[in-house]
């Protein structure tokens, strides 16, 4: 159905401590028509997974800032795919070293957003996703 | 993608993978949603539903989150399911109610889903209640719904649900939002949350006092029919009336939240002895065949119709050649 509703978790897992660009982009996928669950900060790889899981959601957005990522991510591609979620697209945001870009692509993140990525090419990704599917 | 049947079988033994995409179909209103819910219909109407409505920021979500813990305590399964508004200019939501729910997170017992009303005008209260229907089949003994006190449509999941609880806060302002938006009448326990805030004694004591005004009407099991009936000082103890309790929590310290899950607990009980379970729901089931019925109607008839027909007689009546009347009766009888 074309005018089906794209549904994506909005997650900050880790310890570091503000979510203002998890905020900006969960308002930029509201006003570009997505329903945005926004699960906010400290979340861990399993309470992520658990919300992606009840919510049905097409898409799970990390926002990670404290360089944890390469310790995040396998984790939670891991629960993912245990929890057989494995048609759900994971896309990370936040300040990732261009070296990390491709091992992360390896694990399945479908798409990797630095500090200068705009939210217009982020929703593109996310909408050229759920065509997809 | 699996089949409705498969999806079903998953849910009942247990996958809460099955349950959660059987949601989404029910939710989008798509062709195997509707047959899901003919398939799931008899396994329905165990569940205690309970609707939590309330101004925004009153604390809501905050209450849901302890109320959960205290059945889980009492070896309760709990669904909650959180209502939040559409952007009427994007028609998109951020639904942040799971945010204050987190301790709840790793518990097989719980199950949240965040739902946008999207564009279910009037239609809101059918829709979410297809989705408790769901969950209510998938077994849960209770099952929360979380809206915000603003719109009649809102109001209606809330009176939909057996129990009403309206929560407010103080500091909303003397003569609080609420009585205003005539929220209060469909209240059956009354939380007054905040309750560590200043204010809160002229918060409770202005509800008592509207409260025992009497300028509430309740409805009333009578020999199997409902009746408005006002319920004042001077009412006669010949209905069973449910007294409306206004109680203080602070839901962020999970404190008073053990008596709102007595009341609604009791309100149940009240509902059964007094015969009123299965009047109420007999009502609802009643409105909701005739809404689905109209609706139906309605659209079987303009799709027969067609739009050019339709222009035509609007034309018509615009000219003052057919009253509106005549012209109904013209198209009812044409199809
Ligand atoms: N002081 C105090 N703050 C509370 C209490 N309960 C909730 N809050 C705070 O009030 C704010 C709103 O709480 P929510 O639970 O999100 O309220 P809500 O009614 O669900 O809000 P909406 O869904 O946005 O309408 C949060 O910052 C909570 O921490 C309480 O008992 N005391
Ligand atoms: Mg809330």
């Amino acid at each position: 159905m074309s005018d089906r509703k794209i549904r994506v978790l909005i997650a900050k897992p880790g310890l570091d401590g503000h979510d203002r660009g998890a905020k900006v982009i969960a308002r930029a996928l509201r006003d570009a028509g997505m329903e945005v669950i926004y699960t906010g900060l400290r979340q861990t790889p399993e309470m992520i997974v658990e919300a992606a899981l009840q919510e049905d959601v097409d898409v799970v957005g990390l926002s990670i800032l404290s360089g944890a990522h390469m310790a995040l991510a396998p984790r939670i591609m891991e629960l993912m795919y245990e929890s057989e979620l494995d048609d759900v697209a994971v896309i990370i945001g936040g300040i990732i070293p261009d070296e990390d870009v491709e091992p992360l692509k390896e694990m399945g993140i479908s798409g990797v957003f630095g500090p200068g990525a705009s939210t217009e090419s982020i929703i593109a990704h996310i909408r050229g996703l759920a065509a997809r599917a | 993608m699996k089949s409705i049947e498969t999806l079903i079988e998953e849910m009942r033994s247990g996958s809460r993978r099955a349950l959660a995409r059987l949601i989404s179909q029910v939710e989008n209103e798509t062709p195997d949603g509707q047959h899901a819910l003919k398939l799931l219909y008899p396994h329905t109407g165990n569940a205690a539903t309970v609707g939590i409505t309330g101004a925004p920021g009153t604390g809501k979500s905050s209450l849901v989150n302890t109320m959960t813990k205290e059945l889980r305590r009492r070896d309760k399964t709990v669904a909650v399911v959180a209502v939040d508004p559409t952007s009427p200019f994007s028609g998109g939501a951020v639904l942040g109610d799971r945010f204050r729910m987190n301790d709840l997170a790793g518990d097989k017992g719980v199950f949240i889903r965040s739902m946008a009303t999207r564009g279910n005008l009037g239609g809101l209260a059918r829709a979410t209640f297809d989705v408790v229907r769901v969950l209510d089949a998938a077994g849960f003994d209770y099952v929360l719904i979380e809206t915000v006190g603003a719109g009649q449509s809102e109001v209606d999941i809330a009176k939909a649900a057996q129990t009403t609880v309206v929560v407010e806060a103080p500091g909303l302002g003397d003569d609080i939002q609420a009585i205003k938006a005539g929220i209060l009448e469909i209240a059956d326990i009354i939380v007054v949350n905040k309750a560590d805030r200043p204010g809160v004694k002229n918060t409770v004591r202005a509800l008592r006092a509207m409260l025992d005004l009497g300028h509430r009407q309740k409805m009333v099991a009578h020999h199997g029919q409902l009746m408005l009936m006002q319920d004042g000082p001077d009412t006669e103890p010949e209905y069973d009336f449910w007294r409306v309790p206004i109680i203080q929590t602070i839901a962020v310290e999970d404190d008073g939240i053990a008596k709102v899950i007595d009341k609604i607990e009791e309100h149940g009980e009240h509902l059964r002895e007094t015969g009123m379970d299965s009047d109420r729901e007999r009502l609802r089931l009643e409105t909701e065949l005739v809404d689905r019925l109209q609706d139906a109607l309605l659209r079987d008839l303009l799709d027969k119709t067609g739009p050019d027909e339709l222009e035509a007689l609007l034309q018509q009546i615009i000219n003052r050649e057919v009253d509106p009347a005549s012209a109904v009766r013209q198209l009812v009888s044409a199809s």
